[in-house]
């Protein structure tokens, strides 16, 4: 964050996880209430839980991986999405495999 | 002391294990393991007993999962397993090996990564990358990965990386700086006056010799090959092989003149075994010569390939060799390829085999 940037103030928000990611963690469950301001928030507050989940829902570019889809009170969002008070934030594997 | 063998199979779809006695006739298999993400390779440090699995899942990414406990349970990691941001992401983990103190682990696209903590964490072996070829690397039918990891047995300085198709390149100072070592392998799929190029060549999978770290065979998309010099100059061993196509190479554990290989009939015409009948080829002198290895295996309307990783020995004597098709099936010999018996059938694509022996 730049010097004089201002932090964007942390909304309690319910984050929903795949199924399939929660496999990966033991221990980890499908719902959890989070702190955060931003989608990237989201993420880094997971990781911190439950190291390693980051990896698992992002790419080094950094973005969110090409077939994981993350939806704020059902819209599309990025890394940079804000977050309101009370929104839902659900992490959803896209259709893929073989 | 009894002991029990453990053939480790990476899959299209998990890791899988296929567990036997020294006699090497009575089979039980367990799995599939790490969630049946698409496994590429399944190796155990024999030091230690530890398996390692390495593979990507189209969700969530590269990882290398880690058991302790034969396979019973397991964990994952890929921290530190990626290219600095901005760059293509690391895709999928293509080989692992253990060797020169550390654990390595090879991915797509093509790039080394090193463990210094059994698998915990990784570092980017980036002198690889620095390597002035890197710009024309190009990838082969499996993408552009670095499948073939050969650490010296003695020197923890050199290891030698197989990449398709960008060729066969060594280190001498610990991956801080890469020699190509492709001189004498052709590259058929260029015009005629440039088929031995410096680097380019498609490199299917590569092994060193037991005993013999000077002693390299490399399987190519374009011929068979033997190095007596650690890479440095490469001879054509493919005089008496129904091909000069296919993917794996295994040597025998104790036998530096003796190989195993699996050809298929060509890349452009349908790589499956010659003429539909399934053979392991052996050589006991090097290359000079070669036998097909059939009885047991199926004579008839076989359209079955092996994979690169697809075929392995193990440590006892008489060696067993193993090998995995793209069908699903595992084949097992305990008599050095004399005969064989399928011990498994059904499975995902297998993409490995590797074997562990312990105490049983």
């Amino acid at each position: 964050m730049p010097e004089n940037a201002v932090p964007l103030a942390a909304s309690s928000v319910l984050v929903v996880l795949p199924a399939a990611l929660v496999a990966l963690f033991p221990g980890c469950p499908r719902q959890a209430t989070l702190s955060a301001a931003t989608v990237s928030e989201v993420i880094a507050a997971l990781n911190t839980r439950w190291p390693g989940m980051r990896d698992r829902i992002c790419d080094s570019r950094p973005a969110i991986r090409r077939h994981i889809h993350i939806f704020v009170d059902g819209e599309r969002a990025t890394l940079q999405t804000r977050l309101a008070q009370g929104a839902e934030v659900l992490v959803m594997t896209a259709i893929s495999g073989g | 002391m009894a002991q029990k063998i453990l053939v480790l199979l990476g899959t299209r779809k998990g890791t899988f294990i296929a567990e036997t006695d020294t006699n090497r006739q009575s089979w039980t298999l367990r799995g599939p393991f790490c969630e049946a993400w698409p496994i590429n390779h399944v190796i155990a440090d024999p030091a230690t007993g530890t398996i390692y699995a390495g593979g990507g899942n189209a969700w969530f990414g590269p990882a290398v999962w880690k058991s302790t406990d034969l396979g019973a349970s397991w964990t994952h990691s890929s921290e530190g397993l990626a290219y600095p941001e901005g760059t293509e992401p690391v895709k999928s983990v293509w080989s692992i090996a253990s060797g020169n103190g550390a654990l390595y682990a090879g991915v797509e696209p093509a790039g080394l990564f090193r463990s210094d903590d059994g698998g915990q964490s990784w570092r980017h072996v980036a002198g690889l990358q620095e390597h002035p070829s890197r710009p024309h690397w190009q990838p082969g039918g499996g993408g552009l990965i670095l499948h073939s990891l050969v650490p010296h047995p003695s020197d923890d300085k050199q290891l030698w990386v197989g990449i398709s198709s960008a060729g066969v390149f060594h280190t001498a100072d610990g991956g801080a700086t890469w020699e190509a070592r492709n001189r004498g392998t052709r590259a058929d799929y260029m015009p005629e006056d440039q088929r031995y190029p410096e680097y380019g060549q498609c490199v299917h999978s590569l092994v060193m010799a037991p005993g013999m770290p000077d002693r390299l065979y490399q399987q190519n998309h374009c011929g068979m090959y033997r190095s007596d010099d650690g890479g440095q100059h490469w001879d054509s061993i493919e005089a008496g092989l129904p091909s000069t196509f296919g993917f794996p190479a295994v040597t025998h554990p104790r036998d530096p003149a003796t190989l195993y290989l699996l050809p298929l009939n060509g890349d452009t015409a349908g790589r499956y075994v010659p003429d539909a009948r399934a053979a392991v080829w052996r050589t006991r002198d090097a290359g000079a010569s070669w036998q097909a290895l059939r009885d047991g295996l199926p004579q008839d309307n076989v359209f079955f390939g092996v994979l690169r990783q697809a075929m392995a020995t193990d440590k006892l004597a008489p060696a067993g060799i193993y090998f995995g098709t793209n069908t699903g099936e595992l084949y097992a010999s305990a008599d050095e390829g004399e005969s064989w018996n399928c011990v498994a059938q059904h499975l995902p694509t297998i993409s490995s085999v590797e074997t562990l022996v312990v105490a049983g």
